[in-house]
């Protein structure tokens, strides 16, 4: 296993995903000898993970289950120590495609953070592109180099500890792209111009406020980036349920029943609604929203070098 | 390198992609032939040895001029109104008449002098705010300032190209949603993917930008054969297309129950594989190219989006006529000639079916104007466990069936219906803003992940799987929210 090749085999030093259930899950280091506790009682590595295929489901002491699933950059986001606020994969998704990253591209990304970001940039630049992070905070750096090396994806990445607004990424015209995560992005975008290639290339920042954004627009402007673009990506998650409403009594008679206007022809039909006069209930099938979601993670402002 | 794509410098041959503004348009850049973009026409000849991303004017005689960095002309008088209480609209403002304006166009005045002329004909501008004065010369600058950048192929350009241009091509994929699905599926070198898509091959070209050459992607499709339209776009090199396969849906079926074999197939008859060839031109002829030496380069028709089917009907029935005058002289040959192609296909036909066969593929990407269920009970089970997939849909309803669906076949966690909401700024000082209009639908994705389908269990797992996953509307915290 490594996070950039897939393995079919759980083996001894692999990071793998438990899934216990609906959004319920957890990471954990493989090592001979080991057991890990769960809510459904205890998982033997040397037992019952080495060996066994990625997908399998793992009876645990008390009898109950879980899966076992192959690391990816998602599940790794979904699940990673925070160490820093983190970016969450849609916000990922679009960074990605906007930099038109592609395997063999060059990025420098400030900060490295938690490492959400950075794994699926790896991901995504393997395996002969490169990543070059900057990190001022030395532990967090530190965590970040271990961290890759766990993953198998170390020679995909150089760590720098420094502070990216006063030292920069440590490299000048090599990069496709350059990301930027840090309160005052508009003091890196000069060094953001020197990382990147001479030919060109893109770079995004990614601010919660406003203001922010506005200070970072008119430094790219005034370093002659181009195509200046900012934009907000938002996710809408739902859940799939089967909902009754309940039909109302108008006192009408039980033989005006047949143009109630409901299809009661066929009350197993998938999607559409069925009725169900006698109890006086319609039944559908509905996406329904979450009752609570995130309405801003942050703003990203795209622009290019040409 | 495999994943090398166009190099930093426009060369002849070169797929590329004309940018105005938010329009955009791809072409192949060729030689002494004539482009019509945005109302205006030009050779592209100009161009060619320029680094992507230069800005080019339009000269006389459609001849392209690369843009010279200009001073903006900051230094006239910086008058300006505060308010617009006096500014009556008596449509009188503008002292130049259309046919002023249209005598500057015809004498070959530059744009950015016309512009000034608009500017000093008006005697309204100088009592406008400065905002609005701003407004109005880019307003201006828009309509008589032409000029064009040449831009790369690449998703980012071309997925926003075909939502703009021809978002029915793509059944309304919007570019982000289009992101998630990369993302979402974990694309990357080495995968080996199976990509179901009826977006012209925009999604199939996505895929394979992220894979870079690396890896082996089966492409199933409905039908005489898959559309790569967009796919073509992207210009990507050669060695791309060596493991790249394609597999008719229609023989899904006996494949996975064991029936199919080659037998089973026809030994195609002449007339069969030429109404094949037509309802899938484009393909085959790429294809074609691809395989022999490269002979022709891509044919302009081929680049642009709109009369692609058309032409290459046209082109098909030409050759067919030709095809027959030559009869005599050229029988034995095209005979030949067809049974050596027929025999290629054959020969990738089970290489395609071989590879599915394994049922150990990393991942499945569905984009299809199709109903969703049929096609992931089915093509689910060449996928290996514990690998993503995502289904796309322009219509939430499906997907709500085929979640239900899945539950009951079971071998699926972690099932998610979800859709993006995008939303674009305008970012000027003391002028920051949402911009007026947001796309109102770029469709939905089921995603998930395979895990090892238990046989016979399969019922009494579901259930317990339901039970497991239903998510209850009292544990709705926030802490639960997948961001």
């Amino acid at each position: 296993m490594s996070f950039v090749e897939y393995g079919d085999t759980i083996k001894d030093g692999d990071t793998a995903i438990v899934f216990l259930g609906h959004e319920s899950m957890f990471p954990v280091k493989v090592q001979h000898g080991t057991v890990t506790q769960t809510k459904y009682g205890v998982i033997r590595h040397s037992t019952d993970l080495i060996g066994k295929k990625y997908g399998s489901k793992v009876t645990c002491s008390k009898g109950g289950w879980v899966f076992i699933l192959h690391p990816t950059p998602e599940l790794w986001t979904m699940n990673l120590p925070h160490r820093t606020q983190i970016l969450y994969s849609t916000d990922i998704s679009i960074i990605t495609m906007m930099l038109e990253l592609k395997p063999g591209s060059i990025v420098c990304e400030s900060g490295t953070g938690s490492g959400s970001l950075s794994h699926a940039l790896i991901r995504t630049v393997a395996p002969t592109g490169h990543l070059y992070t900057v990190e001022f905070h030395h532990q967090r750096a530190e965590k970040a180099r271990q961290e890759f090396r766990e993953h198998g994806v170390e020679h995909l990445v150089t760590v720098t500890n420094q502070d990216v607004c006063r030292n920069g990424f440590g490299v000048s015209n090599i990069a496709d792209a350059v990301f930027l995560d840090i309160p005052s992005p508009w003091e890196a975008i000069g060094h953001a111009k020197s990382a990147l290639k001479a030919e060109g290339g893109r770079i995004c920042s990614f601010s919660p406020c406003i203001e922010q954004v506005q200070r970072t627009c008119l430094a790219m402007e005034e370093y002659g980036f181009t195509e200046i673009n900012t934009l907000e990506i938002l996710l809408r998650v739902y859940n799939v349920r089967t909902i009754s409403l309940q039909i109302p009594d108008l006192g009408k008679a039980a033989e005006d029943n047949s143009s109630s206007g409901f299809d009661s022809s066929n009350p197993s039909q998938q999607g559409s609604p069925c009725a169900n006069l006698q109890q006086g209930t319609v039944q559908f099938k509905s996406g329904v929203p979450l009752r609570e979601v995130v309405g801003h993670t942050g703003y990203l402002t795209f622009a290019t070098k040409s | 390198a495999m994943e090398g794509g166009p190099s930093a410098r426009i060369r002849e041959g070169d797929c590329a992609v004309l940018k105005r503004d938010e329009v955009f348009k791809a072409v192949s850049v060729l030689r002494r032939r004539k482009i019509i973009f945005e109302k205006q026409w030009f050779y592209l000849d100009n161009a060619i040895g320029h680094i992507y991303g230069t800005t080019f004017e339009v000269t006389s005689g459609g001849n392209l001029q690369p843009k010279q960095e200009v001073e903006e002309t900051t230094t006239e008088t910086k008058e300006a109104g505060t308010d617009n209480r006096n500014i009556v609209d008596d449509g009188k403002s503008q002292k130049l008449t259309h046919d002023d304006i249209k005598a500057l166009k015809d004498k070959g005045i530059k744009g950015q002098e016309i512009v000034q002329q608009l500017i000093e004909n008006s005697t309204t501008f100088r009592d406008k705010t400065e905002f609005a004065q701003d407004k109005y010369i880019k307003k201006k600058k828009k309509k008589y300032e032409a000029v064009i950048k040449i831009v790369k192929p690449s998703t980012r350009i071309l997925s926003t190209m075909y939502y703009a241009r021809e978002p029915g091509k793509i059944n309304h994929l919007r570019y982000d949603t289009l992101a998630q699905m990369l993302t979402l599926g974990n694309v990357h070198a080495g995968n080996k993917m199976i990509v179901m898509e009826t977006c012209a091959g925009l999604v199939l070209g996505a895929v394979m930008e992220r894979m870079g050459g690396y890896g082996s992607i089966i492409q199933m499709y409905p039908g005489g054969g898959p559309v790569r339209a967009a796919t073509t776009c992207f210009g990507f090199p050669k060695p791309f297309f060596d493991n790249l396969h394609e597999f008719p849906l229609s023989k899904v079926q006996s494949l996975l129950s064991g029936t199919f074999t080659t037998e089973t197939l026809p030994a195609e008859p002449e007339e069969n594989a030429l109404v094949e060839e037509e309802s899938n031109g484009l393909t085959e002829e790429k294809q074609t190219s691809l395989q022999e030496t490269e002979e022709e380069p891509t044919t302009e028709a081929t680049m642009e989006i709109n009369p692609i089917e058309e032409q290459d009907t046209m082109d098909i029935n030409a050759e067919d006529t030709e095809f027959k005058e030559n009869k005599e002289k050229e029988n034995k040959e095209n005979v030949r000639e067809k049974q050596i192609k027929q025999w290629e296909r054959r020969k990738k036909l089970i290489e395609a079916a071989a590879l599915l066969g394994e049922k150990n593929a990393d991942g499945l990407i569905v984009a299809s104007k199709f109903h969703p269920t049929s096609l992931l009970l089915s093509l689910l089970d060449f996928v290996a466990p514990s690998r993503p997939f995502v289904v796309y849909c322009q219509y939430k309803e499906p997907l709500l069936e085929c979640y239900t669906k899945l539950r009951e076949r079971g071998g699926v966690i972690n099932l998610k219906l979800s859709e993006t909401w995008l939303r674009n700024y305008q970012v000027l000082p003391d002028r920051t803003h949402p911009k007026l209009t947001m796309s109102g639908g770029g469709g939905y994705l089921l995603s998930g992940i395979t895990v090892i389908l238990e046989k016979g269990k399969s019922d009494s797992s579901s259930s317990e799987a339901l039970k497991m996953e239903e998510p209850s509307s009292k544990r709705c915290k926030l802490q639960e929210l997948p961001c």
